[in-house]
C-alpha cells in the first residue's frame, strides 16, 4: 500500500486502465473470433482446446503453486462429466435421473469437488514424487471402476448424448454459442487463478512449495492449505470436465483413462507451469497437433498413427531442455535479446 | 518374528487367526452351510491360486521398480514400457528358436541394456531432480509405447510354454467329496505353479543378494545415504548402473512370464505399471520383502474379488491402498 500512497497518479486510475495492453489485444481478437475462424477451428480447435486448458489449469495451479503434481485432475473432470450424465440427461435413460440442470450441474459440481479434495486429502500425506504415484494410482482406480461397473457408470460404453442445456433460447452446441460459453469459463478460471496467486491464501500455498516446514513454523496449517488447494483445483477441473462431456456429447472410461490423464501432465508441462497462460498454450499447441499431426505425418511419409510418438517426443525434448515450457523459452528468449552484445545494451532490461 | 509379536500383540492375533481360517478353507472339507453361503470350494481354491501366482507375477514386476527406486529416488513409469518390451522380446526369440527357456535370459539382457542405457544417457544427467526424472519417464514410456505398437501393432501375442509344462497338476487339496467317497482332488495349470515356485526362487535370491554379499551391502548402504557411501570411496554411479539394469532386467524376464500365463498386448504396459505402483505403495517404497508382501496381498485381492465382487474387485485393490495410506502412509514394510 506504501507504493501506493506515494504515487497517487497511479493509484487514480481505474483497475481497466492498468490492463495490460495485450490482454487488449487478445481479448479483443478472441471475441471476434467466430467472425474470422470457421466452424470447425472454432469448435474443435479452440473450443475443445480451452476445455483441455481449463483442466491443464488446474493441475497447472497444483503444481506451480503448490508443488503437488497431482495426475488426478483429469479424473476429477472426468467424474464431474459422469455425473452431469447421471444426474442430468442421456441416451442411457434407466441410469440417468434426469434431473433439471440447475441441479444437476451444481450437484455435479460439488460430487467432483468432493471427489477431488478426499483424493488431495490422500495425495497430502506423501510429498513429491509419492504424490505423483498415488494420484496416478487413484486415476487408474477410477478409470478401471468405470470400465468394469454397469450398475452406475454403465461400465465400457459410458453415456452418450449428453447434451448442454438449451438455456436463454440458445443451442449451445452451436459452434460460435459453444466458443463463447467455453471461453467466458476459461477467462473465469483464468483470472481466478491469477487472483488467487496474489490474495493471501496464493501466498501462504507458494510459501508451503518452498519451505513447508518454515510456513508451518510460522503457524501456517499447511495441510489445509494444500487441501484447499486440491479443492479449488478440483472445482476448475470439475467445470472443464462438464464442458468437455458436452462438446464431446458423450463420456466413457476412456474419456478418464490413463491416456488423457498423462495428456493433461504433457500440456501442462509443454506449456508451463509458472504462469496460469502456459496450460492454455499447451493445449493450443496439443490440439493443433492433435488434428493436423495425421496430415503432417502423411505428407513426409509416415503413418499419421505416430502421433504419439510425436507427442512423446515433444513432451522429452521440452522437459531434457526448457524445464519452464514454451513459457520458459519465451522467457529465455526475452533474456537473450536483451543481453545483445553487438548494440551495446548490456544487461539492461529491454 | 518374535519382535513384532511383543510389539504389536494385537496384530499378532489377528493374523494368526487370519492364517489357521485360511488354512482350514483351504485344508477342510467344506460343510454344506458354507457351500450355500459362497459357493464351491473349487471356485474358492482356483481364486486363491490365481491371486498367489498372479502376486508371484506382480512381485517379479514390482521388486524391479521398488529396487530402482529406493537406491536411486527415481520413479520409473516406464517400467510398465520394459515389462511388455521384455514380452515381446520373450515372444520373438521363442518364436524363432523354439526354446521356451532361452526367452527368459534374452529378454533379461535386452531390457536390461536398455535400462542402463537410460542411467547413462539419461537420468544420469538429472540426478537429485526427482521430478524432472519422473516426468521424463512418462515420456520415454509414452515413446516406447508407440514404437512397440508400430513394431509389433496391436494384436495379442502368447509366448508359448513348451510341452513337458502344458496340462494340469493334481494337488493334494480335496474340493469336494464324491457321493461314492473318493476325494476329488484340485487340478492346476503346471505352468503356473512352476513360474510362481519359479518368482519364489528370484525373490530369496535377491533377499540373499541384498543381505549377504557385498555388492548387497553397498546398495543397501546407498539406500540408507548414498552421498556418504560416495564419499568412502564407492563408485557409486556404476551401482546404479547396475542395479538400473537389474532392475530393469527383472521386468523383462517378469514380462515374458506375463506373456505366458496371461497374453501381452498394448496398454498391459499401463496395467502393470499401476500394478507395481499400488504393489509398492501398499508394500512400502524400497523395500523387497515389502513388494513381496504387497504383490501378494493385491493378487490375492484381485482375484477373490472379480470371484466374488465381480464389479467392485478394483474398488477392492484401491480400498487396500487407502487403508494403507490412510493408517501407515509409509507402507507395510516401509520405514518411515
Amino acid at each position: 500500500m506504501a507504493v501506493v500512497e506515494q504515487a497517487p497518479s497511479h493509484a487514480e486510475r481505474s483497475w481497466l486502465e492498468r490492463v495490460p495492453p495485450v490482454y487488449w489485444i487478445l481479448g479483443i481478437m478472441l471475441l471476434i473470433m467466430p467472425a474470422i475462424a470457421g466452424d470447425f477451428i472454432l469448435y474443435q480447435i479452440f473450443g475443445w482446446g480451452f476445455i483441455l486448458g481449463i483442466i491443464s489449469l488446474s493441475l497447472m495451479f497444483l503444481a506451480g503453486y503448490g508443488g503437488m503434481v497431482s495426475l488426478v485432475q483429469m479424473t476429477v473432470a472426468g467424474c464431474a462429466g459422469y455425473m452431469v450424465a447421471i444426474f442430468g440427461t442421456s441416451a442411457i435413460d434407466h441410469i440417468s435421473l434426469g434431473w433439471p440442470w440447475y441441479l444437476a450441474i451444481p450437484l455435479a459440481i460439488a460430487v467432483a469437488v468432493l471427489f477431488g479434495t478426499l483424493a488431495g486429502w490422500l495425495a497430502v500425506r506423501t510429498e513429491g514424487i509419492y504424490t505423483i504415484m498415488i494420484t496416478l494410482a487413484i486415476a487408474s482406480a477410477f478409470f478401471y471402476f468405470t470400465r468394469q461397473n454397469y450398475v452406475i457408470f454403465n461400465g465400457f460404453s459410458g453415456f452418450n448424448g449428453v447434451l448442454p442445456p438449451q438455456l436463454f433460447g440458445v443451442d449451445w452446441r452451436q459452434p460460435a454459442a459453444f466458443y463463447y460459453l467455453v471461453l467466458f469459463w476459461s477467462v473465469l478460471a483464468y483470472c481466478s487463478v491469477l487472483y488467487l496467486s496474489r490474495a493471501p491464501f496464493g501466498l501462504a500455498l507458494q510459501g508451503t512449495r518452498d519451505n513447508a516446514r518454515r510456513m508451518a513454523a510460522l503457524g501456517y496449517n499447511v495441510v489445509a492449505h494444500r487441501v484447499a488447494a486440491y479443492a479449488f483445483a478440483a472445482l476448475l477441473a470439475a467445470v472443464g470436465g462438464i464442458l468437455l462431456t458436452w462438446q464431446s456429447a458423450q463420456i466413457s472410461p476412456g474419456s478418464a483413462g490413463i491416456g488423457p490423464v498423462i495428456d493433461i501432465l504433457v500440456i501442462a508441462v509443454i506449456g508451463g507451469t509458472r504462469h496460469p497462460v502456459g496450460p492454455f498454450i499447451g493445449a493450443l499447441v496439443y490440439v493443433v497437433l492433435k488434428t493436423f499431426a495425421l496430415d503432417a505425418l502423411v505428407a513426409i511419409g509416415m503413418s499419421g498413427e505416430r502421433f504419439q510418438l510425436l507427442i512423446g517426443i515433444g513432451f522429452l525434448v521440452i522437459v531434457f531442455w526448457s524445464p519452464d515450457g514454451i513459457l520458459g523459452l519465451w522467457d529465455r528468449w526475452q533474456r537473450a535479446r536483451a543481453r545483445d552484445p553487438l548494440l551495446d545494451r548490456g544487461g539492461g532490461s529491454p | 518374528m518374535r519382535g513384532f509379536a511383543r510389539r504389536h500383540p494385537v496384530w499378532t492375533v489377528i493374523l494368526v487367526v487370519l492364517a489357521a481360517v485360511l488354512l482350514w478353507l483351504a485344508f477342510a472339507v467344506w460343510p454344506k452351510w458354507l457351500i450355500a453361503l459362497i459357493g464351491k470350494k473349487k471356485v474358492f481354491l482356483n481364486a486363491v491360486f490365481n491371486g498367489i501366482t498372479l502376486g508371484g507375477l506382480y512381485f517379479l514386476v514390482a521388486s524391479g521398480f521398488t529396487l530402482i527406486f529406493g537406491l536411486m529416488r527415481n520413479v520409473n513409469l516406464a517400467h510398465g514400457s520394459l515389462y511388455l518390451l521384455g514380452g515381446y522380446v520373450g515372444f520373438e526369440v521363442a518364436a524363432l528358436t523354439g526354446q521356451w527357456i532361452l526367452a527368459f535370459p534374452v529378454a533379461f539382457v535386452v531390457v536390461g541394456l536398455l535400462g542402463m542405457l537410460l542411467q547413462y544417457f539419461v537420468f544420469r544427467r538429472m540426478e537429485g531432480e526427482d521430478l524432472r526424472q519422473t516426468l521424463v519417464t512418462i515420456g520415454i514410456s509414452i515413446v516406447l509405447a508407440d514404437l512397440m505398437l508400430w513394431v509389433w501393432g496391436g494384436d495379442f501375442y502368447n509366448v508359448g510354454a513348451p510341452e513337458w509344462l502344458n496340462g494340469p497338476l493334481t494337488t493334494f487339496f480335496v474340493t469336494a467329496v464324491k457321493s461314492s467317497g473318493d476325494p476329488v482332488y484340485m487340478k492346476y495349470p503346471l505352468v503356473r505353479i512352476v513360474i510362481f515356485l519359479a518368482s519364489v526362487v528370484v525373490g530369496v535370491g535377491i533377499w540373499l543378494l541384498l543381505n549377504r554379499t557385498r555388492i548387497g551391502m553397498l546398495i543397501r548402504a546407498g539406500v540408507d545415504d548414498r552421498d556418504m557411501l560416495s564419499a568412502t570411496g564407492v563408485r557409486i554411479q556404476t551401482v546404479f548402473l547396475g542395479v538400473f539394469a537389474f532392475g530393469a532386467g527383472l521386468a523383462g524376464v517378469a514380462g515374458v512370464v506375463g506373456g505366458t500365463f496371461q497374453s501381452i498386448a498394448p496398454g498391459e504396459d499401463i496395467r502393470f505399471l499401476l500394478a507395481s505402483l499400488v504393489v509398492v505403495i501398499v508394500g512400502g517404497m524400497g523395500s523387497i520383502p515389502g513388494a513381496a508382501v504387497g504383490a501378494l496381498l493385491i493378487g490375492l485381492a484381485e482375484q477373490l474379488g472379480s470371484v466374488y465382487a465381480p464389479t467392485y474387485s478394483v474398488v477392492l485393490t484401491f480400498l487396500i491402498m487407502v487403508l494403507v495410506l490412510a493408517f501407515r502412509p509409509q507402507g507395510l514394510m516401509g520405514r518411515a
